[in-house]
């Protein structure tokens, strides 16, 4: 581990840190403050006309300035939608890592602390989940879930569906994480102390090994929710994901795709741009956490 | 003998796997959708219907009704399409050359790309190029397939018009009722963009696993001893070193085969590629039941069939591999 103060000054001497961290700064902000600076707001049914669809750009011509990066077919603008959807997009990766965390962490720290059966039926539990692919899975379970309800129901539970299918289908990632870390800490001294004065598994468990594997599980996070905004993004875009009625970034671009042949390049474009910045922001903050805090850990086995 | 054993058990294992898909296909197709309107519309009278579900056994109970679906579904019998109005299997294999060969051509790129690629990074480690190939893959690690997807048709196919960005083209038929786009240079040249995006996300993530893992061999014992018998550095490299490499590469190639179908899917979508991944879009869009059941049956059965092949070479290749279950 490091201190704060050298965990800063790393940060600060490293260029590429400090561009994808002012870039992912931004983009949150952006999307939480959306309703504040967005020019118009793409649910209000009230302020969209159509007579404004698939304007471009402001600066050529044809452009209004109302639309900074022209409009959509509905006559959305495509700043605004942006604006939105990278919110919805952050929500559905973050949420999602939420419950992937929850789920690894829990089960990481059961199986790596109790052993025996638990530990071999989970861990192959979680080589199977693994090797199916997270993408895969998705794919199959929101095309039941489409197929099985109306499309007005599945709007409705769209967020809420994606969030826990992708969160459930990675939790092997922390799990295995965890349990690595617990099962180099379990035989430490200050563990048998613990146990020596009769405190409970439980609280063993999660008061006195989990702060000490949470540094890789910070690690991974930040990869995991870029993997799940590309992941969600994919999803969307296949029409398994977000309704186009609450876009998220990768709705848009499905949207969009359909008019990039006609000429309308910037509703596909801007979105894409967005989407990109966002998930290689986020990798690159993942890949330099990795360095700093533990620089054993490495990508492409994990 | 215990590798024989081994095999056997990871067989079972498939088997199980391969039952277990099939129960919850046919759980799904229980829930989803009433076959008997498919079949005949609304027009039928309540009786009729009664007689007609009793006739097909719909009103049997859940295990009778699985066990004829297992039967039929061992005998290649999976239901008919209601899109099709034709056996799902049969619109499915009709398909899967199509995305077999896309397939191909994408293993064909990204190993031909990312061995020499793989081996160069981890040999110069603080080479310029190296730096920009390293820098490289983290940037083909966060552009979406289908964003490749939609970047190579609008310059290739629509600003520069230099190749064909949509379907695939006339196709010959081999003599065996196999649909191939490979022997005509129409064929070939519809399968360039769709192939290409298809092995960019999975070339920078064989970069850094090929690099890696020689890196590691790298560092053994048994290179540098070669090192130091006085063999030739490219005999080293190239006879020690990278052949132990491709073990770990095999295994998780073998392992990426999930990915690799889900990727398939995307880039079919975009390239309105005509195999299978297209297809089942177009059916969970038209809820076409049999035909979805059908899809997640075939692609398990490859999914099983390509992991447990993967585990068998693994165990015969690599003496070090303790076997689950074999005396220590």
């Amino acid at each position: 581990m490091i201190s704060l103060k050298g965990f800063i000054t790393r940060f600060l001497s490293d260029p590429v840190a400090i561009v994808a961290g002012t870039v992912l700064l931004f983009l949150v902000l952006m999307a939480i403050f959306a309703p504040f600076l967005a020019p118009q707001n793409p649910y209000d049914l009230m302020q969209l006309d159509i007579m404004d669809s698939e304007m471009p750009p402001s600066w050529r011509v044809g452009g209004d300035e109302r639309f900074p990066l022209g409009t959509d077919a509905q006559g959305r603008g495509v700043l605004s939608t942006i604006m939105y959807g990278t919110g919805i997009s952050l929500l559905i990766g973050v949420g999602a890592v939420i419950v992937q965390g929850v789920l690894g962490v829990t089960l990481g720290l059961v199986a790596g602390y109790r052993g025996g059966w638990i530990d071999a039926f989970l861990m192959r539990l979680a080589d199977i989940q693994m090797s199916l692919s997270t993408l895969m899975i998705a794919i199959i379970v929101l095309a039941l879930f489409q197929a099985a309800f109306d499309a007005n129901t599945y709007a409705d539970y769209a967020i809420f569906m994606l969030i826990v299918i992708i969160g459930v289908a990675e939790w092997p990632k922390f799990a295995r994480t965890v349990r690595s870390s617990v099962l180099g800490e379990k035989n430490k001294e200050y563990v048998d102390a613990a146990r020596v004065i009769g405190l409970p598994p439980r609280r063993i468990m999660w008061k006195h090994i989990l702060p000490n594997t949470l540094t890789p599980v910070l690690v991974i996070s930040t990869i995991q929710v870029a993997e799940a905004i590309m992941t969600e993004a994919a999803l969307s875009f296949l029409g398994l994901g977000m309704p186009t009625d609450r876009p998220s970034l990768g709705s848009l671009i499905r949207s969009g795709f359909e008019f990039i042949f006609s000429g309308s390049w910037w509703i596909t474009l801007y979105p894409a741009i967005v989407l990109v910045m966002l998930i290689l922001a986020l990798n690159l903050l993942g890949d330099w956490l990795r360095d700093v805090l533990n620089p054993k850990l490495r990508r492409g086995d994990d | 003998m215990h590798i024989l054993a081994f095999l056997l058990r990871r067989s079972v294992q498939a088997v199980i796997v391969m039952f277990v898909i099939s129960l919850i296909g046919f759980s799904i197709q229980d829930n989803l959708g009433d076959p008997l309107r498919e079949l005949v519309g609304q027009s039928v009278s309540e009786q009729e219907r009664d007689l007609m579900r009793e006739e097909m056994g719909l009103n049997d109970p859940f295990f009778v009704q699985y066990f004829r679906f297992l039967g039929n579904a061992v005998q290649g019998d999976l239901g008919t399409s209601y899109f099709f109005k034709r056996p799902a299997l049969e619109v499915i294999m009709d398909k899967f050359p199509a995305t077999f060969e896309l397939v191909l051509g994408a293993v064909f790129i990204f190993l031909s790309l990312s061995i020499p690629a793989g081996i160069y990074c981890a040999i110069h480690r603080d080479s310029w190029i190296t730096r920009f190939i390293m820098s490289a893959s983290i940037v083909g690690i966060s552009v979406p397939v289908f964003l490749t997807a939609i970047g190579m048709v609008w310059l290739f196919g629509v600003e520069l018009g230099w190749l064909p960005a949509f379907g695939r083209g006339d196709t010959l038929e081999l003599p065996w009722g196999w649909e191939t786009g490979l022997l005509t240079w129409e064929g070939l040249s519809h399968l360039i963009l769709p192939s290409v995006t298809l092995s960019s996300i999975m070339l920078p993530l064989f970069i850094r696993l090929i690099r890696a893992e020689m890196m590691e061999t790298m560092s053994t014992d048994y290179v540098r001893f070669a090192k130091a018998k006085g063999l030739s550095t490219s005999r080293v490299r190239y006879v020690h070193a990278f052949r132990n490499t491709l073990l770990p590469v095999v295994t998780v190639g073998g392992l990426m085969i999930g990915t690799l179908i889900a990727y398939t899917i995307l880039t079919e979508t975009v390239f309105q590629w005509p195999g299978m991944g297209f297809l089942f879009l177009e059916a969970v869009n038209r809820v076409d039941t049999p035909l979805i059941i059908a899809y997640i049956i075939v692609v398990g059965l490859i999914f099983v069939v390509v992991n447990t092949l993967v585990d068998f070479l693994y165990t015969l290749i690599n003496p070090m591999v303790k076997l689950p279950g074999a005396k220590s």
